[in-house]
């Protein structure tokens, strides 16, 4: 077939992707450099006082403090899911798919159902305080729901699929030869992980830091569920900028910048893979 | 990894890992048939909650918005992106922009669309309502769609089409006769996965509704449930949603010859 015929298989989807995706996210683009009105709607009038508050140190904070939950989330699901997905490319090859499937199968139920389990577990009157009772502990528990630790422990269940699934993938594409040419010339299991199958292995550990911390950082509801309002991330700044407090243009603003934060890390990510893919071709080349 | 010590570890890494996955989901599932439908206690076995749920008329009216906007949605989505994904594959040049374009909506934030979307159809003043919801999950399902039939098009012999028009047959004939026929089985696992998903879709949904009533999703009846006011009918609920997800891609991942989307 020439090149000119896929062109109309392809349109009615992009068409579809530029009026309700393009669009709309220019829309928000220039959304940002619009002035709020008094009463809430858009004056349209150029300013950057929207791009400056995203910078007051109100705001700022709020952005740190996400940033700090999502790159705590994002490490101690990083660290559980490489170990599971090691443990995983350990077992006989017969049993690694199923293996798999059942640690990505809760990926695919419902998000909101995965976060209100933990409001069960983490209660007042929830299950772990019930079982701590049942043993026969009298002191007064530390409140557990409506903590940061419960907002960072719902993103770690919730993304931890995920993560396994980056990791596994080049952890089951590693020759065992390497692994044992690395053992016959003395080098013990630990030394032999360090710098053979961990450095082999980072694409996968960037992926799946990546993306945990790039759906945390902007999520909204795990904070408004297990956080409880406590405390507020750029999920739900941008949230309560839209449906309650009606600033859009800084609504707008804040989006941008969580735009930006993302691509920079997939950019960082991307790089990363390449480097590591490059290197390994490098050392192959050297012996 | 051939020594017993390491072999111990490794089960054990794995029931930890297992046992964090599944055990906030089996007390879901536990509770959802617990008569007093506390977490407190257990009184004996009871399906109470789950008649309970069906006879809840806001549930129920909820449960088939749901339905609409997820078969609605993927049908439209799986046309789309099954027709995006042979057009990209048949083209040998491959543009950047276009790439970025299609993944766009399997990465862009929730919440940044939802908001998008929302801005969109309100400067336009487009009444919103279901029908808005299912412009909007078609935008990333039919990016899904068409991830998972590129996937299945990667190991497609295009010769076979080229025969067919060598034989004269024109594009239209050549597509249903020889192309869509092998695409099949990856078009219903896509279509499967764009459902799983449309019917879990939550923020996008949320901002994209209106404000009536009549527009309200599952997602979002359990989202208010949650937030004000835990009843154990929840429970119940849950059990259910999950059920129908964790079922649509076991499904869709038999028909993708044993690979998980996204794998």
């Amino acid at each position: 077939m020439t090149d000119r015929k896929p062109v109309y298989l392809m349109t009615p989807a992009l068409a579809w992707l530029t009026a309700f995706m393009v669009v709309p996210c220019l829309l928000i683009l220039a959304l940002a450099f619009f002035r709020r009105g008094i009463y809430g709607g858009i004056v349209y009038e150029f300013t950057l006082s929207n791009i400056a508050l995203v910078f007051d140190p109100l705001y700022a904070r709020i952005f740190l403090k996400s940033a700090g939950i999502a790159g705590l989330a994002a490490t101690i699901a990083v660290v559980i899911g490489y170990a599971a997905a090691y443990a995983i490319a350990s077992m006989p090859r017969k049993r690694q798919p199923i293996l798999l499937f059942f640690a990505v199968l809760p990926f695919w139920s419902n998000y909101l159902v995965r976060t209100y389990a933990w409001i069960v577990l983490l209660n007042r009157e929830g299950l772990i305080v019930s079982l701590a009772r049942a043993v026969g502990f009298e002191g007064e528990l530390p409140q557990m729901l409506y903590t940061e630790t419960a907002v960072v422990i719902g993103l770690v269940y919730n993304y931890l699929p995920f993560v396994i699934l980056a990791c596994y993938a080049p952890l089951s594409r590693l020759n065992p030869e390497i692994h044992e040419a690395s053992r016959d010339l003395g080098a013990s299991e630990w030394t032999t992980f360090r710098r053979v199958t961990l450095p082999m292995t980072v694409p996968g550990i960037a992926t799946g830091f990546v993306f945990v911390f790039v759906l945390s950082i902007g999520n909204f509801v795990t904070p408004a569920l297990l956080g409880g309002g406590q405390f507020q991330m750029i999920g739900n700044l941008i949230y309560d900028q839209f449906l309650t407090a009606n600033d859009w243009p800084f609504g707008a603003a804040l989006s941008m910048f969580l735009i930006a934060i993302m691509m920079g890390l997939l950019t960082l990510q991307t790089f990363a893979s390449e480097k590591a893919s490059g290197q390994q071709r490098a050392e192959v080349c050297d012996d | 990894m051939t020594n017993r010590g390491s072999l111990r570890l490794m089960l054990l890494i794995l029931s930890a890992t297992f046992a964090f996955l599944y055990i906030p989901i089996s007390v879901l599932f536990a509770l959802s048939f617990n008569a007093s439908g506390l977490p407190t206690a257990w009184t004996g076995f009871s399906t109470h909650w789950y008649a309970e749920l069906m006879a809840n008329s806001d549930i129920i009216g909820a449960a088939l918005n749901t339905l609409i906007v997820a078969v609605v949605s993927t049908l439209s989505a799986t046309l789309l992106g099954t027709l995006l994904a042979i057009g990209v594959e048949i083209r040998r040049r491959k543009g950047r922009l276009l790439e970025t374009v299609i993944f766009a909506p399997m990465i862009i934030p929730d919440i940044v669309l939802a908001i998008a979307l929302l801005s969109f159809f309100s400067m336009l003043d487009f009444r919103m309502g279901l029908h808005t919801i299912i412009i909007s999950h078609t935008v990333f399902n039919l990016a899904f769609v068409c991830a998972v039939v590129r996937a299945r098009l990667k190991s497609f012999d295009w010769s076979i089409v080229e025969a067919s028009t060598d034989l004269g047959a024109t594009t239209p004939v050549t597509l249903r006769r020889v192309i869509l026929p092998v695409l099949t089985p990856a078009v219903v696992a896509g279509a499967l996965l764009a459902f799983t998903l449309s019917i879990d879709e939550f923020i996008i949904a949320y901002f994209t509704a209106g404000s009536g009533r009549d527009s309200i999703t599952l997602p979002m009846q359990i989202f208010s449930m949650i937030r004000f006011g835990v009843t154990p009918e929840i429970n119940a609920l849950a059990v259910l949603v999950m059920t129908l997800s964790v079922v649509a891609l076991a499904i869709s991942q038999r028909l993708n010859r044993g690979r998980l989307p996204g794998q």
